[in-house]
């Protein structure tokens, strides 16, 4: 049976998709960051995953305003990185799982998460900045990736509580999938930013700690935090870490930690990543 | 467990936030066309065309004097208030060749050299900075 066997969180800040491409991952600005995810990119050669649920959100890339899907899976059999207007990342495709998409977007729906599917489109750096940070810049992407992506630009945004919820349905999903996959599942998105308005600029290290330690552990009140708190305390672009929650709740019961990175600052955002295993 | 039971008090709470504009469905619906003709410049015979003659450009979408006023004198915060949304106004950023950093120092008080001086010093402190009535 395919098994969930670990969660990543991080930031997809797209200047770090420019770093990695231009080669200035060891610069003075750059290194601490890329430092921090040189733990992961080993632990990941070690455990080959097959399939990842990468949870994320689209920046007015693949999505315009003409359609807002609060929750939507892709289940294509390949995607390419998206022309955000510099030309695409000079990244490899993206392949999709689509027995593994089909089977969980039909699951979701008959567990009533009523999905939007999404079998064509392109991927931008919210999905292919964390692919980046965790594998390099190999000739082909080593797993096969799942996109999820998330509405959190237009208000309302789904709560954390129904993220967490998706995360556990994921999970049950996953769960009943015949095949022996090894599926990991990423939260992207954060820490604390806010791109917009005089407040821009806005960074929170203790409350993105705070959120950190409360992924960690058999806590679930991390589900509980409205929205306005995000905004307050994190900047309106902090609101991308109710995507780390569908990880977290996919993750089950209990989490240990096996890896966390905290740096401030990349462009206007502070960097977050932290590896968690599911405790059986 | 965290069901909203009254949407006016939730979509007020924002507004109690200092110096930010929450993307709402009013704003969303208000600046629908200046979104979606930001959008437009993600193809290069449109930059092209917009860059050519910038009003005439924007003469062919259903955007009103302001809108267009504000969008040719790249004031991004009124942009904001008429219901721009930040990723689709940054397609005008990258246009113009700007930085997303450099762009958004231009909605705040300082310059942009200023602004990454902040960011590297750590960042805008929360404190004072998360709500307009409570002062905190």
């Amino acid at each position: 049976m395919a098994r969930i066997t670990a969660g990543v969180g991080s930031s997809h800040v797209p200047l770090l998709g420019v770093a990695a491409d231009q080669g200035k991952t060891q610069d003075a600005y750059f290194k601490p960051i890329f430092d921090g995810y040189e733990w992961t990119k080993q632990w990941e050669r070690e455990q080959k995953p097959d399939v990842i649920i990468l949870v994320y959100n689209d920046h007015a890339s693949a999505f315009d305003m003409k359609i807002v899907p609060t929750f939507a899976i892709g289940t294509g059999e390949r995607y390419k990185p998206a022309d955000e207007g510099w030309g695409p990342r000079q990244v490899p495709d993206v392949e999709g799982h689509p027995d593994l998409a089909w089977h969980i977007a039909q699951s979701l729906i008959l567990d009533e998460f009523d999905m939007t599917i999404i079998n064509e489109m392109d991927v931008d750096h919210g999905l292919t900045v964390p692919l980046t940070m965790m594998f390099g810049a190999p000739e082909a992407w080593p797993a096969k990736i799942i996109p999820l992506a998330v509405n959190v630009v237009t208000y309302p945004v789904p709560s954390g509580n129904r993220c967490w919820a998706l995360g556990e349905a994921i999970a049950r999903a996953v769960a009943s999938f015949p095949e022996d996959l090894n599926v990991q599942i990423w939260g992207t998105g954060g820490m604390s930013h806010q791109l917009q308005g005089p407040r821009a600029g806005l960074i929170n290290p203790e409350w993105d700690n705070m959120f950190l330690d409360g992924l960690v552990g058999t806590s679930d009140a991390l589900r509980r935090i409205p929205h306005v708190e995000y905004i307050r305390e994190t900047g309106s672009e902090g609101i991308e870490m109710v995507m780390w929650l569908i990880m977290r709740g996919a993750l089950g019961h209990e989490t240990r930690s096996i890896h966390r990175h905290y740096h401030v600052p990349c462009s206007n955002t502070a960097i977050g990543h932290i590896v968690l295993e599911p405790v059986a | 467990m965290t069901h909203i039971k009254d949407i006016h008090a939730y979509l007020a709470e924002f507004d109690d936030i200092p110096g930010t504009r929450v993307y709402t469905a009013a704003r969303a619906r208000k600046g629908y066309h200046i979104n979606q003709f930001a959008m437009s410049l993600m193809k290069a015979e449109n930059r092209a065309r917009f860059k050519a003659d910038e009003r005439a450009y924007l003469d062919e979408w259903p955007i009103d004097d302001a809108g267009k006023a504000a969008l040719l004198a790249r004031d991004y915060n009124l942009l904001l208030d008429l219901g721009g949304n930040v990723y689709f106004l940054s397609k005008l950023f990258s246009t113009d060749g700007l930085s997303f950093a450099e762009a958004v120092s231009t909605m705040t008080d300082k310059t942009f050299p200023e602004y990454q001086a902040m960011m590297n010093a750590g960042g805008r402190s929360p404190e004072g900075n998360r709500s307009i009535k409570g002062k905190y």
